[in-house]
């Protein structure tokens, strides 16, 4: 250390400063950075992404088409063969694309738009709106969501609707729990004091000061939250109980198809049948799941 | 009072609080129930006499506060009502009762999810404390990237490779786990074996990873660093320093996993045909038997509250601040 | 090596790991201690003193590693020796007492068992003798209840006492040498006075050797036999207590003293621009104030000062309008003041302005310093585009930063350049008072003093009134018009800064100002002796 820069000057300090980087630059050096996983993980989901929206035009045969031949075998005609009734697994496999992550994606949206604005308002207002929210979420929580989902979708019945609402109001207390939580240590923040001192309105507290700063988490969460949705779907539409034929769904595929599972020792492709559904859900949440790990790791980096 | 007792009774009052509240909505469910139901379930051959005598049956002409306190006082006797199936238009009734369908059942669903737990747990908890000891080693890496992976498999995927390899291609257990009331012990683990095996899979995935979090959390404390300063050894931080602050969380994770188990036995069930209480709730939802229906999930929820009940109030008797207070 | 040297460093490098790479925090630092030694170690933040503190034991924390250097401790190099190897010396022949005593103390685990279980460990007494030695050593360092104390949980004692009996557990195997890390920081100083003076007794009393780290020279010129200056992981100077006090080399040493050297002109008496009167404040159902009192004139600097729970942080929450009294009456330039704040009107609100502690949680981390600043430029005064943008321009060449900020946002800024953002944010309202609260607690030595003299500056130039929250004596003395002192919610004196800080004092202001430390290392001894 040379003797000059010890004294302290006030210009030292008011002119010293780090390189600023752009948000685009950061964007690329975070993806330059990503691990393999999370680059695998991104690179599925944009697959999915694609067929479900350009279903139409990738699937060989339409939707709810019937062949003669139920299950036929795979190669020719049919790629991954026919189900019971004759419809083509390759086809139904792409539209349950559309179908089932759809309706998984807009449960989940549902969720946040209920959860988040209740976790928000409650984290704010800290009174008796909190109390009664909080009080009745513990109580819905105490219920498992599958098993409440049952019960509901007994008295309702299958809908595509009821499906998406009762699974989303179900899963909007945790997204509830989570947002009031993290809003809470936001809230507490001297810029947001600073905020209300200067006589600022709760509407742009809630969007300007503390909402971006609540974002991370929340994005992380809608990750998890999808995944969880998109289980909870597949295991009621595999129960019997979710979305309802026609309409092709993965979890539907892997029940209908299930008994080809036995045949697996006499013909191995058959067998495999029902593991295609089940593997597609799977894939697609794994895929979730590292993205997911990856971007909680950086963010939580950020802070350290 | 001692505060560790007045926690404790406070928490047990509000499990009891909770339950009351539970079983009112499970109650009220049956209040939703379209107009036309009672057609539904007779048949559209019904009479009107007998859609009216059943109405009654079901008490639909009293207020419902009445029925509902009725439907407690019986429920706490151990009368869970009468099934909706076996019925028909003529007004032949015959329906079983509610507790007769489930009793069974529910038997072979804690024999399923005990023979689970006697593997999981230990499992989990071992392979949760070792990688948060060994924290970035390959062998943390790799059983996290493993986990990480069985956490995204749906239960039926997991039980559906299973099969495949265990009992379709190399016939070492039966995919059918077909066990009734006269099955021997042994022949029932046996049979057994499979279904219990993928709830381990799915559960072990979830528990370790949180025990893996708790216990890297705990070990980031001041205090187990000061304990390594003055000098303890590994085993004297872990047995001596971590483990008695480490109940509450690793209760919690148990309990729920636990609970998360009572879930998932729902899917596995109906995969192996196994004739559990999870099943039974499926093809009651199918057929819309509402008082079966109500029987199973008021059943899973007492589950569900009393784990987490149990992993609170281990919680709360382990917390030396409220154990030795100022 | 000599035969009485007991720890010799030699050029050791220490790294750490952040931000995906390896920077040096230790850069070749050498250490010589005698036995019965006490160095001094001292530095502001990142100056690497507690990494090399804690190395000194062979110890580094995750995420550091030694990359040179020895070191040796009765002629054994520590950096060579297995982790094991190492557990040998540690509470055995090298003891540590850490900065928060309440998070390093084992919740589960009655006082006297951690005391003693180092000791027990090593076999060095048995489980009697161990506790009769313990509670011996508590007797000693001036514990209340010598006998029953240590069969209590940590959470059942306070602070003060918490840090005397982690010396206690220090000094039970009665090692070679102690390491001190920081442990009076989170102590107020009336209580930092008793654990200064019983953990010197007890060093003193075993001939003990010791390294004492800290950021602050008086209470480290109590207590060591030397002092060495770190900055950036490296060496500044090492001299004798008393020359490094009198005769410092370095100019970067002379620049530590600095704020000390600050002062304020005596003005003339002005008109009270804010009143409190009579106020009383409660939270919930606890009442923190108790009708208090306090007059600010114009374009002064009132002082209040306290130690924590005194009440000094809810007067200002009072004048804010964020917790309207129950009691009492706020006169702003003799009018009436509404209590709560969604009654004050948009001009009220602008005029009275707050800067924060911690700078870091007063921004908004997601915007820039263009919108931190901008806002109030636009909501009190109605300023956008342009004309905004050349406000920001003169704000930042107020606060001595140039125009490059603007698009900056908080994390990118040091902690002295983040205070003065705030400061820019509360000037664009252009406010006539401002209340400080404890605006240069969190900043180091060299900074606090370049933020002081922007304060008085703009005082200076804007005729600006301050009052200013804060528990440091020597901040007061160098800022300050008037001076208001609290305890436990209610004043207990106010005046000017000279009938405050001269004599006849209240008891209270006796035992507070002189618990200051000062920059003399017979202060402790003197005081002790003038106390008792």
């Amino acid at each position: 250390m040379t003797q000059t820069s010890q004294t302290y000057s006030a210009k030292d300090e008011a002119t010293s400063f780090l390189a600023q980087r752009t948000a685009w630059d950061r964007t690329k050096i975070l993806l330059k950075k990503s691990p393999f996983t999370a680059r695998f993980g991104m690179i599925v989901i944009a697959l999915y992404v694609i067929v479900a929206v350009f279903a139409p035009w990738i699937a060989p045969y339409g939707e709810a088409e019937v062949f003669p031949t139920p299950y036929a075998p795979w190669g020719g005609d049919h790629m991954f063969g026919t189900d019971q009734i004759g419809r083509d697994i390759l086809s139904r496999m792409i539209y349950g694309a559309r179908n089932t992550v759809g309706i998984a994606f807009a449960t989940t949206i549902l969720a946040f738009l209920i959860g988040a604005s209740l976790g928000l308002a409650a984290a704010i207002n800290r009174s008796w709106l909190d109390q009664f929210i909080s009080r009745s979420v513990d109580v819905l929580m105490a219920i498992p969501s599958l098993i409440f989902a049952l019960v509901l979708l007994s008295i309702f019945g299958s809908s595509v609707i009821n499906l998406i609402i009762i699974i989303a109001v179900l899963d909007s207390t945790r997204v509830f729990r989570l947002t009031r939580a993290v809003a809470v240590n936001v809230v507490v923040m001297d810029y947001v004091e600073a905020a209300k001192l200067r006589g600022e309105g709760l509407g742009w507290i809630m969007r300007r000061e503390i909402l971006p700063n609540i974002m991370p988490p929340l994005v992380a969460e809608f990750g998890l939250r999808f995944c969880f949705v998109f289980l909870t779907i597949a295991a009621l539409s595999f129960l019997g109980v979710g979305i309802q034929p026609p309409t092709a769904d993965w979890g539907s595929m892997v029940r209908e198809n299930a008994s080809l599972i036995q045949f697996a020792q006499y013909d191995l492709k058959a067998g495999l049948t029902p593991l295609l559904p089940a593997a597609a859900i799977a894939l697609l949440t794994v895929a979730v799941n590292f993205v997911v790990d990856w971007f909680l790791h950086h963010t939580s980096g950020i802070k350290d | 009072m001692h505060p560790v007792l007045t926690t404790v009774v406070q928490r047990l009052g509000l499990g009891i609080l909770t339950l009351f509240v539970v079983s009112f909505i499970i109650f009220a469910s049956i209040e939703l129930l379209p107009g036309d139901f009672g057609q539904a379930v007779l048949g559209q051959a019904a009479t009107e006499e007998t859609v009216a005598a059943f109405r009654k049956e079901l008490g639909l002409d009293q207020p419902a506060y009445i029925r509902y306190f009725e439907w407690v006082g019986n429920v706490l006797q151990g009368d869970l009502g009468t099934s909706f199936s076996g019925r028909a238009a003529s007004g032949v009734d015959r329906s079983r009762p509610v507790l007769e369908l489930v009793a069974p059942r529910l038997e072979n669903t804690l024999f399923l999810a005990g023979m689970t737990a006697a593997i999981a747990v230990p499992l989990a908890l071992f392979l949760g404390i070792t990688t948060a000891l060994y924290r970035n080693s390959i062998y943390d890496r790799s059983v996290n990237a493993a986990t990480l992976t069985t956490i995204s498999f749906p239960e039926f995927f997991v039980a559906y490779i299973l099969i495949l390899f265990l009992a379709s291609l190399n016939p070492i257990f039966p995919s059918l786990a077909n066990i009734d009331a006269t099955t021997e012990f042994w022949d029932r683990i046996y049979r057994t074996a499979l279904p219990a095996l993928t709830l381990t899979l799915v559960i072990v995935a979830h528990m370790m990873r949180m025990t893996r979090a708790a216990i890297i959390n705990l070990l980031a404390s001041p205090y187990i660093q000061m304990a390594r300063l003055t000098g303890a050894s590994q085993r004297e931080v872990i047995l001596k320093h971590a483990l008695p602050n480490a109940w509450a969380p690793i209760a919690t994770v148990i309990a729920f996993n636990l609970a998360y188990l009572v879930v998932g036995v729902v899917v596995v069930e109906v995969v192996f045909v196994y004739p559990g209480i999870g099943q039974l709730m499926v093809d009651s939802v199918t057929s819309r038997d509402i008082p079966v229906v109500q029987a199973c999930a008021l059943i899973f929820a007492i589950t569900y509250i009393l784990l987490n009940l149990i992993a609170d109030v281990i919680g709360i008797i382990t917390n030396p601040r409220l154990l030795h207070p100022k | 090596m000599s035969q009485d040297t007991l720890l010799e460093i030699k050029g050791l490098k220490i790294q750490g790991f952040s931000d995906e790479r390896w920077h040096d925090i230790v850069k070749g630092v050498d250490v010589t201690l005698k036995r019965g030694q006490v160095m001094g170690l001292i530095g502001e933040s990142g100056a690497g003193k507690s990494t090399l503190g804690l190395a000194a034991m062979g110890f580094t924390q995750p995420g550091c590693k030694i990359t040179g250097g020895q070191i040796l401790f009765d002629g054994v190099d520590l950096a060579q020796l297995s982790e094991t190897e190492k557990r040998s010396y540690w509470g055995n022949r090298i003891t540590y007492v850490a900065q928060s005593a309440a998070a390093s103390f084992n919740p589960a685990h009655r006082l006297i068992d951690q005391t003693t279980a180092s000791t027990l460990r090593f076999g060095k007494k048995s489980q009697a003798e161990a506790m009769d030695d313990a509670r011996a050593l508590y007797g000693e360092l001036n514990l209340p209840n010598p006998d029953t104390i240590g069969d209590r949980y940590p959470h059942q004692v306070s602070g003060g006492q918490l840090q005397r009996v982690m010396t206690a557990m220090a000094m039970s195997p009665r090692p070679d040498l102690i390491i001190f890390d920081e442990p009076t920081t989170a102590l107020d100083v009336t209580t930092q006075v008793e654990v200064l003076t019983a953990m010197r007794k007890i060093v003193e009393h075993f001939n003990t050797a010791a390294i004492y780290i800290t950021h602050d020279l008086a209470v480290v010129a109590q207590m060591a036999d030397f002092i060495k200056v770190l900055r950036y992981g490296e060496e500044v100077e090492e001299a004798e207590t008393r020359k490094m006090l009198t005769a410092p080399e370095q100019d970067y040493t002379k620049s530590l003293w600095s704020v000390r050297a600050l002062a304020k002109e005596p003005m003339p008496e002005q008109e009270p621009i804010l009143k409190i009167k009579n106020i009383d404040a409660a939270y919930g159902k606890v009442k923190v104030l108790h009708n208090v009192d306090i007059s600010v004139p114009r374009g002064s600097t009132v002082a209040v000062v306290g130690e924590s729970g005194s009440g000094k942080s809810t007067t200002a929450r009072v004048i804010t309008g964020l917790l309207p009294p129950s009691a009492g009456d706020i006169e702003y330039e003799g009018q009436p003041l509404p209590p709560k704040l969604q009654d004050r009107s948009k001009d009220q609100k602008r005029r009275i302005q707050m800067i924060y502690q911690m700078a870091d949680t007063a921004m908004n981390p997601r915007q820039t310093v263009r919108e931190i600043i901008g806002r109030p430029l636009e909501f009190y005064l109605g300023l956008r585009g342009q004309a905004a943008e050349k406000r920001i321009l003169e704000l930042l060449e107020m606060i001595e930063l140039d125009g490059r900020f603007i698009d900056r946002l908080p994390g990118e800024l040091s902690g002295g350049q983040k205070q003065r953002i705030c400061i820019a944010r509360a000037l664009a309202a252009e406010p006539d008072f401002i209340i400080c609260d404890e605006v240069t607690s969190a900043l180091d030595q060299i900074v606090q003093e370049g933020i002081l003299r922007l304060l008085m500056r703009l005082q200076k130039e804007l005729n600006l009134t301050y009052l200013f929250i804060t528990h440091d004596i020597s901040t007061v003395r160098a800022i300050s018009d008037q001076v208001v002192v609290m305890n436990l919610g209610r004043v207990v004196e106010q005046g000017t800064k000279n009938d405050v800080f001269s004599p006849p004092h209240p008891e209270y202001t006796e035992l507070l100002l002189s618990s200051v430390p000062e920059m003399d290392p017979d202060w402790l001894t003197n005081l002790n002796a003038a106390r008792a």
